[in-house]
């Protein structure tokens, strides 16, 4: 492995698919002992290049160079042979098997006939368990792991082969930050060996902090590699996306009406505690804080799906008791979920069916549907959010994710809502439909809806929200108004950093209490 | 199914209480052990508890391959059916004027023939699931229709006697103070539980079961590997239809009928989940026994047959509904 | 990346063919047969399968139900045996129309047990019917004390038009499938109610979030398959006029399996009514040409096994749009 020769070399690779070409002619190089960072939108073609890297797919023109040496890689075994070893973002494990035994899955060590050689396994999972710092054993089962040790056990599978280059693909998407940084010590230390690491990730900070160097993937193609040292978040984002973006901050200033929903003391058991607020007709609430921080499980609390351990949910001026979707939506709250296929559609469904699907008792002709009443609501939500579907025929599981996410607004919306809680609006949408969401929720506000936004993204909340609720592990920590929040202020807030001397914002619960 | 059971206490609790715990189907095991044995006259005798291991044997010889293919996530429908076919070939073959001078040794070919079958059965099963991606439970429904159909039209609808009357006695025979049949049922179920706990083959079944799509990522040539669990099942199911047969010395077109819905019963009495991943050997054992047990104990106490059918209903509905208690993460739940 | 330009021509026939692929395989069917034996296509062989396929298709009909909302029922064999034994049963005791009315009754709760436990419980459904099948066999048995059950005056009882009679010119049972496929085609695909079914059993948790009560639907799709149950009984019981006690053993998986080649899917959520009435043919016919043809009465079983893997592989590949799964 000479300087010269970068471990990975990637040559003109072209995957087509029936009427996509996912990725079309990509060359980029991963030197020995750097972080490479790749990123692209939804859809650009990393996960497709990933899966061709870890022989999961095969490229249909193009050559794989690992070493110096063109390799072919029919399925995941060879490519972990030839030291390619791509770590998984959604967790495949084996939940009732022993960690030992999902490090090694597929290459348990064997005896003679075919029996395991569980010391020989013991022993080395032991020493890679080790070098992680875990503290659990090979003999733990997998079942009894928190998620973040579950993604640690991903990791290890990178350390059982003399691997040159290591994929991780989104691996911090469940990690706390003091196991962040012991995956960074990590990634570190395989730089250090002189492997390569292919570093897969949305979060731009943290490929800020430790890729060498940056490549970016759009619509198949290869649009770049930079040097992370000489560029800047402007420079990559205008790669990925073909042009700047600049999420304006919200400068509206809301024309408010009554408080529509009030939250005083809602608890429910170690998901949430003491929550209050008030949200009033006219404005966007946004909610932001990390994975877990118990912002989706009140926005199900709210919509009747859990039952809160304490406090109270007034509606309108009357405390409402909310005790299943049925009720909560006949007091007016519509939920806009955080999984849209899980929870927001029916796939199997077509467009109209699933938007009409909650008001469906209401309309029809005798005892049947009415057909056209159905068809005139699709229509107007068509018209109003702009879908695009060939028909209201069409099965929404052969929508666009922008799509699809717009007729579970249309959806609820369609239910003429007093409170409109969306979670997560934009998650796994294109950037243009991204946009569209953005000025719609402003919209529906404007018309009068009371609107409360959960999201993930500081953009995105930054960007919709007249107030800001920062929530930290089931408790809200600070309260902020568009004037006053800023990217400082609004992080501490969700990393449980107390209230800062910025005495602008002011912690919530006096104004619940 | 209960690991969830463990208290603050559980540090403390002897290994065998904790054993139990995973297996809770062998606290119900004894439970009705003791309460035949006071309960009934005979029970308790070395002859009866001999008759409970042979009627057992043939559920069990079958559960032992159903676990396999249910840890694998499937389901395999057509085991009875597959019994009465290789019960029917064996008998049958062993008649033939081919091996009229053959002796005892005309037993060899027939039953060479009978396992043969399950085992072809079952690799056909396996094949379709494998490369049509239907799921195993229409496979194997619509085999258990065809097979069965197969055995009718084979034996034109008649049962077949064995000729050579070694066969009927190597049915009655003893090993020891064992009857043959038990020993082969007991020399089994620890064949498989090596299998399923300590090597490769063993290891991957809960791995494709437990995640399809890791073990493909894995490189677990997930196809063919289901494809030979499906083959161990058919081979017990004709191993079962021999054994069966050599108690009766005859097979009947109608061997084995239900007896799919009684191995899935024991199977999931044993803890194994219908989803996959999860189960064992052991723990089929104790479901096995304890529809083997009850059986006999109520027989022996003269409780008509039917009363045995609606006991084991209700208690196959309420483990399946301890199980979801015992799972339940609390008030806190999302109620959906 | 998904781009939707509009597939070729030859991918769309493709597509109807196999979407439709039950109503072609029906016809060639037909016509096969027809070409073969010249008995098979006259209007009294039709019409006699037809009345042959009537119990299997009243009971395919509620099964179909459940199957919708993404649950089994097993018990619909079992459940067959005890409502005809008590009608039977009830008839001479107590005269046909309350023993009609006690057993639909009876019928009924066993499918509220069901609901209850698959509905409300969360019970796994393959699982709790297989339990209910083996129980209610048993409370047959015990309600019968293992003795078969007959209507001593058979001549006289109007209960015999359910199995022997006519209506409007056309035999009481073909009336009875055909018309209650009819009413439950228009109401499963026409009603708000279908509409839950197919929410339901297409995404049980985007049901919910949809605020539909999902236990309320599971729950009375099998009351839907026990009143089926109960229907079929009648004419069960009034065409034999006399019940053995396992006289429905078996039916479960005729049943599921004209179901499923019907084009249900066992996952729930699509499938239609008058698809699975095609199924229900589709095993009458089989059975009905092969013995027109001289082929022993269980062939038709084998034919069965065939074509039922066929049909559903046809459909997974239309899906998948490609013939073989692509698993290693």
């Amino acid at each position: 492995m000479t300087e010269s020769e970068p471990t990975l070399r990637l040559e003109g690779i072209v995957k087509t698919f029936p009427g996509v070409r996912a990725l079309d002619g990509v060359s980029f190089e991963v030197r020995a002992g750097e972080v490479h960072a790749l990123l692209g939108e939804n859809g650009a073609g990393k996960s497709t290049l990933m899966k061709v890297l870890a022989g999961m797919y095969q490229p249909d023109a193009g050559q794989i160079v690992v070493s110096g040496r063109p390799v072919v890689m029919r399925n995941p075994i060879e490519a972990k042979h030839n030291g390619v070893i791509l770590i998984h973002q959604e967790l495949s494990l084996a939940e009732e098997m022993s960690v030992a035994e999902n490090i090694f899955l597929g290459e348990l060590p064997r005896r003679r006939w075919g029996f395991v050689d569980w010391k020989s396994l013991h022993e080395r999972v032991a020493t890679i368990l080790d070098k992680l710092n875990c503290d659990f054993g090979p003999r733990t089962r997998i079942d009894t792991l928190s998620i973040a040790k579950k993604q640690m056990v991903e990791i290890a599978r990178a350390l059982t082969h003399q691997a040159r280059i290591v994929v991780f693909d989104e691996p911090t998407a469940s990690l706390t930050d003091q196991e962040k940084v012991v995956l960074f010590d990590i990634i570190r230390d395989l730089q250090r060996d002189g492997v390569g690491i292919v570093y897969i990730s949305h979060r731009m900070e943290e490929i800020f902090t430790i890729s060498n160097r940056i490549s970016v993937l759009r619509d198949g193609t290869h649009r770049g590699t930079l040097e992370t040292a000489e560029t800047d978040e402007d420079e990559v984002t205008r790669l990925m996306i073909g042009r700047s973006l600049s999420y304006e901050r919200n400068r509206e200033a809301p024309d408010v009406g009554d408080v529509a929903l009030a939250v005083e003391g809602l608890s429910c058991g170690r998901l949430f505690d003491d929550i209050g607020f008030e949200l009033r007709a006219g404005e966007v609430l946004g909610f932001y804080g990390l994975v877990g921080a118990g912002r989706t499980e009140l926005a199900e609390t709210l919509f009747g799906l859990r039952r809160p351990t304490a406090g109270r949910i007034v509606l309108g001026g009357s405390e409402a008791r909310i005790d299943s979707s049925v009720e909560a939506i006949r007091q007016g709250i519509s939920l806009v979920p955080e999984s849209r296929k899980e929870q927001g559609l029916v796939l199997s469904m077509n467009c109209r069916d699933n938007m009409t699907l909650p008001q469906i008792d209401d309309l029809t002709a005798g005892p049947f549907v009415s057909n056209g009443g159905e068809i005139a609501i699709y229509d107007m939500y068509r018209d109003q959010l702009d879908i695009k579907a060939p028909s209201w025929r069409q099965l929404v599981q052969f929508l666009s994710g922008g799509n699809q996410q717009k007729i579970v607004i249309g959806k609820w919306l369609a239910m003429k809502p007093r409170v409109l809680i969306v979670d997560e609006p934009t998650r796994g949408i294109d950037v243009g439909s991204k946009a569209e969401i953005h000025n719609l929720l402003r919209e529906l506000a404007r018309s009068g809806y009371a609107v409360m936004v959960i999201s993930s993204e500081m953009p995105e909340v930054l960007h919709v929200s007249d107030r800001i609720i920062a929530m930290y592990q089931g408790r809200i920590t600070r309260q902020f108004t568009a004037a006053e929040v800023n990217e400082d202020n609004l992080v501490q807030a969700i990393s449980g950093i107390g209230p800062g001397s910025g005495g602008k914002a002011r912690p919530i619960g006096a104004q619940a209490a | 199914m209960a690991q969830v059971l463990s208290t603050p206490t559980a540090p403390r609790l002897s290994g065998a209480f904790r054993w139990l715990l995973r297996h809770p189907i062998w606290g119900f095991v004894a439970v009705v052990f003791i309460f035949f044995s006071f309960a009934t006259a005979h029970f308790f005798d070395v002859q009866n508890l001999q008759n409970v291991l042979v009627q057992t044997s043939t559920i069990g010889l079958i559960a032992l391959g159903m676990t396999l293919v249910m840890i694998n996530g499937n389901i395999d429908l057509s085991v009875g059916a597959t019994l009465a076919l290789a019960a029917s070939l064996t008998v049958d073959i062993m008649g033939w004027p081919v091996f009229a001078d053959w002796g005892n040794w005309q037993l060899l070919p027939a039953v060479l023939a009978g396992l043969a079958a399950g085992v072809a059965i079952g690799a056909l099963n396996g094949i379709i699931v494998w490369k049509t991606g239907v799921d195993a439970f229409i496979v194997t429904l619509g085999a258990m229709l065809g097979v069965r159909g197969l055995v009718f039209v084979y034996t034109e609808e008649q049962s077949f006697y064995a000729m050579n009357f070694a066969y009927s006695d190597f049915g009655a025979s003893s090993i020891g103070p064992l009857p043959t049949l038990a020993v082969i049922f007991i020399v089994c179920a620890i064949a498989i539980h090596l299998l399923l706990s300590q090597t490769v083959h063993g290891r991957n079944t809960y791995a494709v079961g437990g995640n399809r799509e890791a073990a493909v990522n894995a490189g677990i040539r997930v196809g063919p590997h289901m494809v030979v669990n499906f083959m161990i099942v058919g081979f017990f199911a004709a191993l079962a239809g021999i054994t069966l047969s050599t108690q009766m010395g005859a097979s009947t077109p109608n061997l084995g009928r239900d007896y799919e819905l009684w191995v899935i019963t024991a199977v999931v009495l044993g803890g194994t989940k219908l989803t996959g991943g999860a189960g064992n050997i052991i723990g089929t054992l104790g479901g096995v026994l304890a529809i083997g047990i009850l059986r006999n104990g109520m027989n022996l106490m003269q409780v008509p047959a039917f009363y045995v059918l609606v006991i084991l209903g209700t208690i196959l509905i309420a483990v399946l509904f301890l199980d979801k208690q015992l799972n339940r993460k609390g008030e806190e739940e999302l109620r959906l | 990346m998904a781009s939707t330009t509009s597939p070729d021509r030859i991918k769309d026939l493709t597509t109807v063919l196999a979407r439709q692929g039950i109503l072609i395989a029906f016809i060639l069917f037909m016509i096969g047969f027809g070409l073969v034996s010249d008995r098979f296509l006259t209007p009294e062989n039709l019409m006699t399968v037809v009345r042959q396929s009537a119990i299997i298709g009243v009971m395919a009909i509620g099964v179909t139900v459940v199957v919708l909302s993404g649950n089994l029922d097993l018990s619909v064999g079992s459940m067959l045996s005890f409502a005809t034994v008590l009608v039977v049963d009830l008839h001479d005791k107590l005269g046909a129309a309350p023993a009609i009315g006690v057993m639909l009754v009876a019928t009924l709760c066993i499918g509220a047990i069901n609901g209850f436990l698959v509905g409300f419980l969360r019970l796994n459904s393959l699982i709790v019917t297989l339990g209910m099948l083996s129980a209610i066999q048993g409370v047959t048995l015990i309600y019968s004390g293992g003795k078969n059950v007959d209507i001593a005056d058979q001549e006289t009882t109007w209960f015999a038009i359910f199995g022997r009679g006519e209506v409007l010119g056309m035999a009481t049972p073909i009336v009875i499938f055909l018309g209650l496929a009819a009413i439950m085609h228009l109401v499963i695909a026409y009603t708000p109610y279908g509409r839950r079914i197919y929410a339901v059993g297409g995404n049980p948790t985007a049901a919910v979030f949809s605020g539909i009560r999902r236990n309320r639907v599971v729950f009375s799709t099998y009351l839907v398959s026990a009143f089926c149950v109960g229907i079929a009984a009648i004419i069960l019981g009034s065409r034999v006029m006399g019940s053995q006690n396992n006289v429905g053993q078996g039916y479960e998986l005729l049943v599921l399996s004209a179901v499923i080649l019907g084009g249900t899917s066992l996952l729930g959520g699509s499938g239609t009514i008058w698809k699975t009435v095609i199924g229900v043919l589709i095993l009458g016919f089989i059975q009905n040409g092969l013995l027109l043809l001289g082929f022993p009465y269980f062939a038709q079983w084998i034919v069965t096994w065939i074509v039922i893997i066929l049909a559903v592989w046809l459909d997974v590949a239309a899906k998948r749009g490609r013939l073989f799964s692509p698993i290693a």
